[in-house]
């Protein structure tokens, strides 16, 4: 494990020294950019919508009881745009992309495709790891920002059409304006960019340590999107006391 | 291990010592051989006796627990050998890049590193597919093609690179006899063409006695023999003889 972890940072530490030669590879990272979007867009739509509507309907009804109807919208829209759209959204990009990455790296690395780029002088890493972790930096933010507009539209909705918490829209975003200020988004998307490099990182080195043909390429697989989940939601509580200071 | 061509004609190795052990099993016992510059020297051996582990140690994609690899005199981890001296390997899967096109496989290596403009590259991606018979494959990709023709294209993307060293782990295993001629032709059309040296691992016999100046006949990571086709042929070790000589008739 501490190898693991050793390897990861090493790993890391080596496609941060290889950024200047992201320009040179700016092809592949707009490959990798519009594949993460194409493949992510509409579950992203699906599922912070559908957050946002379960948040106001497990919230609203308790709060409207109590005679707190005015802060329905700021507690969807608090909750989702600083832990559920950035840990929700990283969750869905390690198991979609983060999946890929490793099984695609990882089958370069059982069928000696790595080896044939090393013995021409090209590095994996410029080659394989750099544009996708320049790739998925860019676009997990992005995708995290779309989740939370559209997470926060789905609360309002639900919160017009259900008869039980009943708020106008206007109302519920009047008091998400309220409570929920630019630097509370901010926070999020700069998690969600933490959390693109943990899914980067993690996936490209379980798919450079592949080992073992199809079934290794399974485990790698597993445990990048296992690794990066656990990696993901820890870091988060890091992340989260350091920016509440 | 590439750079830009500065010497011309085939680089030397020498091995001394060479041994490394995977999870405490031993695979190469101490290796001792030097290889010509322009020769070429076909390693042979039974199946598991060290042959790739051996190729992956003299390109640099393995380090040896003990020994020395020297390529024209110096370390093959060396700067000097990674910028001075080519080096190519072809594979015995191919190894091609299966998301890349056969074009883009053969001139990876030239527009990796930005050393030709677009135009120039394909011109000699068709050159070189046209030397191993594969012209106009150029849009096709490696699922499409049969294993003896993802061995050329892995030939011509070695070609690209216009190597000194050139080696080849077992370029003719599942291949079918026309092919495997095709491929034995190809390693010496090279060699006199461009006076590389070419190390090749093999349990091909054919192959071997076909187009070697010098074998080398190795098991469980010891040389038994070294010498010309000639030699080996008649030399009286009894590994070596039954190596050279099993046959399904004698089953």
């Amino acid at each position: 494990m501490f190898q693991n972890v050793g390897e990861m940072v090493i790993l890391f530490w080596s496609t941060l020294l290889a950024l200047p030669a992201t320009w040179r590879q700016r092809q592949k990272v707009s490959d990798q950019f519009f594949e993460i979007g194409n493949a992510s867009l509409l579950m992203v739509c699906i599922l912070s919508f559908f957050i946002g509507g379960v948040i106001a309907l497990q919230t609203g009804p308790l709060l409207v009881e109590r005679g707190l109807g005015s802060y329905v919208g700021g507690v969807v829209g608090f909750s989702i745009c600083k832990e559920l759209a950035p840990v929700m959204m990283s969750i869905l990009i390690a198991g979609r992309i983060g999946s890929a990455m490793a099984a695609e790296i990882g089958s370069m690395r059982v069928y000696q495709e790595i080896d044939a780029l090393r013995t021409m002088n090209i590095s994996p890493i410029h080659y394989l790891v750099l544009p996708r972790l320049v790739a998925i930096a860019l676009a997990l933010p992005l995708l995290v920002t779309f989740a939370i507009l559209v997470g926060w539209l789905g609360g309002a909705l639900v919160c017009v059409a259900n008869d039980h918490i009943a708020i106008s829209f206007a109302a519920f975003f009047s008091a998400l304006r309220d409570t929920v200020n630019v630097q509370d988004v901010a926070n999020g998307v700069f998690k969600s960019f933490a959390f693109a490099l943990i899914i980067a990182t993690v996936s490209c080195h379980q798919g450079l340590i592949t080992r073992g043909g199809p079934r290794g390429i399974g485990r790698s697989v597993t445990k990048a999107v296992v690794n990066s989940i656990v990696l993901i939601v820890f870091s988060d509580y890091l992340l989260t006391r350091i920016l509440l200071k | 291990m590439t750079s830009t061509p500065s010497h011309p004609g085939g680089v030397s190795v020498r091995v001394r010592g060479l041994r490394k052990a995977f999870a405490g099993q031993e695979v190469l016992a101490g290796l001792d051989f030097d290889v010509q510059p322009g020769e070429i020297f076909v390693i042979m051996g039974p199946s598991g006796s060290g042959k790739t582990v051996l190729l992956k140690h003299l390109i640099g994609l393995e380090e040896p627990d003990a020994g020395e690899i020297l390529i024209a005199g110096k370390p093959v981890r060396s700067p000097e050998v990674m910028s001075q001296y080519r080096m190519a390997m072809v594979f015995q899967s191919g190894a091609l890049l299966n998301s890349l096109t056969v074009g883009e496989n053969v001139g990876l290596y030239l527009a990796e590193h930005r050393l030709k403009s677009p135009e120039e590259i394909a011109r000699i991606v068709t050159e070189k597919l046209e030397v191993v018979g594969l012209k106009g494959t150029e849009e096709r990709m490696p699922s499409d093609l049969s294993g003896g023709m993802k061995k050329r294209v892995a030939i011509a993307r070695a070609l690209v690179i216009e190597p000194q060293l050139i080696l080849y782990d077992e370029p003719t295993s599942e291949l079918d006899p026309l092919s495997s001629v095709v491929i034995a032709e190809e390693i010496v059309n090279l060699k006199q063409r461009i006076q590389v040296t070419s190390l090749v691992v093999s349990h091909d016999r054919d192959l071997a006695f076909g187009v070697a100046d010098r074998i080398a006949v190795i098991n469980k990571g010891r040389i038994l023999t070294i010498g010309t086709p000639d030699e080996v042929r008649r030399n009286p070790d009894p590994l070596v003889e039954q190596f050279l000589h099993a046959s399904f008739k004698r089953l």
